[in-house]
């Protein structure tokens, strides 16, 4: 079992820590609703150094990346982030990752901590059959990385970090120095709200925390990421995206250029003109109940779909989820039902935005 | 961790007040601190019979679903209304305002059968 730089912080700050994809992670301080409260109202912090991240250096790095994504990488531009997905040959998805040009050289690449060896496999496997020079480097443990959420994060981060993180765009980054090191800030996060996610050298990383929390950020864990994550309608890998997911199916259409030249392009554009057999939907209890993971979906009373994720949701004070609907039922308020141990709760497709009214 | 010595315990993490032969029953300040925020509770209506064991309702936090087992037999006299509307109530009042169920035993000496507050601390080690 993995423990991050802030292992220690953690317990101090009263976390309760779980394994998690290898590694120990708090999944609550304070308590999972209040932790979620705070980011939807104030701001809070998480620490998500157990995700990977590796850059991509070299003369190719472009060039490779395009070839494992279906990204229009005519929107890549120094220092932005896309979100994307690495497609396999049959256009499922291999993992969802967030990937930033530093240069046109160098990349960063940050993907899910469950994934970490199978990406790296995945990487060098098409390297090596494509003949690129690119040099990959797994930075996961020599650095740090928090991500700072909530619709005061932006302006709380700012006198902290001493830089006008405001200017940077949703989805930009920027590189701050602080006490002397420096600090990467993707305007990037996993909770619908605004914010940052910060990487720094691992020996900075308590103090970076500390200053957090004397700045008044509530340190959040586990459960409250995916309660939000699952409010914000946002997916998480081996829940709404598999080997066997296609991102058109997945909702992430918008994420899928016209290339033709990445691995799984030609079944993805398929899906893409011809349509899909069942879609990524949303589902909002409409009584009282904890919709949870595997649940069955009810249509008129017979099975069509199991919850791929579900929440209470403490925000919209109602059970949430999101499951891949055939595509005849598709469409946000069609009338369902979930089956919780053995009894179907009504409920109502929406869309994944569940925020916005879904 | 708090478990007061009046009460008896069960393995399933419920504490039971014995008053003559009625019983007021919740779960442990150890369930309700493993569980986290409770954001969901069904209870029985007063009159049902229960046996040793049986499922009386569920309790859900955001992390998980556990169910409810009488930890003795009789019949459902009272059930905690009030806790629905403020279910945050199990986490911060576990053995006042937070229990769940009043019962009429069938046989007090039952009780016997329970884990005393001290047992119970040694069963889950607090």
């Amino acid at each position: 079992m993995q423990r991050t730089a802030l292992y220690e912080a953690h317990l101090k700050a009263g976390g309760r820590m779980v394994p998690f994809a290898g590694w120990e992670m708090p999944v609550q301080y304070a308590g999972i609703l209040q932790e979620v409260q705070a980011v939807r109202q104030r701001w809070g912090m998480f620490d998500v150094s157990h995700m990977a991240r590796a850059y991509f250096r070299g003369a190719d790095a472009r060039a490779f990346l395009s070839r494992l994504v279906p990204s229009d990488m005519g929107k890549v531009a120094p220092m932005t982030g896309q979100y994307t997905v690495l497609t396999n040959e049959r256009g499922g998805v291999v993992d969802d990752i967030i990937f930033y040009e530093r240069t046109p050289d160098e990349y960063l690449v940050v993907f899910n901590a469950a994934n970490r060896q199978k990406d790296l496999d995945w990487f060098h496997r098409r390297l090596g059959a494509w003949g690129l020079h690119v040099h990959i480097d797994d930075q996961t443990e020599q650095t740090v990385m928090l991500a700072v959420q909530g619709p005061e994060a932006t302006a709380r981060l700012e006198p902290l970090l001493g830089a006008p993180l405001g200017e940077t765009p949703r989805f930009g980054a920027t590189v701050v120095e602080w006490r002397g090191v420096r600090l990467f800030a993707a305007r990037t996060g996993y909770t619908g709200e605004d914010g940052f996610e910060l990487i720094a050298p691992a020996e900075v990383g308590v103090a970076l925390w500390d200053a957090l929390l004397t700045a008044g950020a509530t340190p959040c864990g586990l459960g409250a990421r995916d309660v939000l994550r699952v409010e914000a309608g946002l997916h998480l890998y081996g829940h709404e995206l598999t080997d066997d997911t296609n991102p058109i199916e997945a909702g992430l259409g918008w994420l899928v250029s016209e290339r033709t030249d990445y691995i799984g392009a030609a079944p993805i554009l398929q899906a893409k003109q011809q349509g899909v057999a069942r879609k990524l939907m949303g589902v909002r209890l409409q009584e009282r109940g904890v919709p949870r993971e595997g649940y069955p979906v009810l249509i008129d009373g017979a099975p069509v779909a199991t919850l791929t994720s579900g929440v209470y949701s403490p925000t919209l004070e109602q059970g949430i989820g999101m499951a891949y609907l055939p595509s005849a039922y598709a469409k946000a308020g069609t009338p369902c039902a979930v089956e919780i141990r053995g009894k179907p709760v009504p409920a109502v497709v929406s869309t994944r935005r569940f925020l916005k009214g879904g | 961790m708090n478990t007061p010595a009046e009460l008896r315990y069960t393995r399933s993490d419920e504490w039971v007040r014995i008053e003559g032969d009625t019983a007021t029953i919740g779960i442990t300040d150890y369930a309700q601190s493993e569980l986290g925020d409770i954001v969901f509770l069904e209870l029985p209506e007063p009159g049902r019979y229960l046996q040793v064991d049986e499922t009386f309702g569920v309790i859900e936090s955001v992390k998980a679903a556990s169910d409810l087992y009488a930890p003795l037999e009789g019949e459902v006299l009272e059930v905690n209304s009030a806790l629905q509307s403020a279910l945050e109530t199990i986490n911060q009042d576990p053995y006042g305002k937070g229990w769940m169920i009043k019962m009429r035993l069938s046989d007090p000496s039952q009780a016997a059968s329970l884990m005393s507050a001290d047992e119970y601390r040694a069963y889950r080690n607090l």
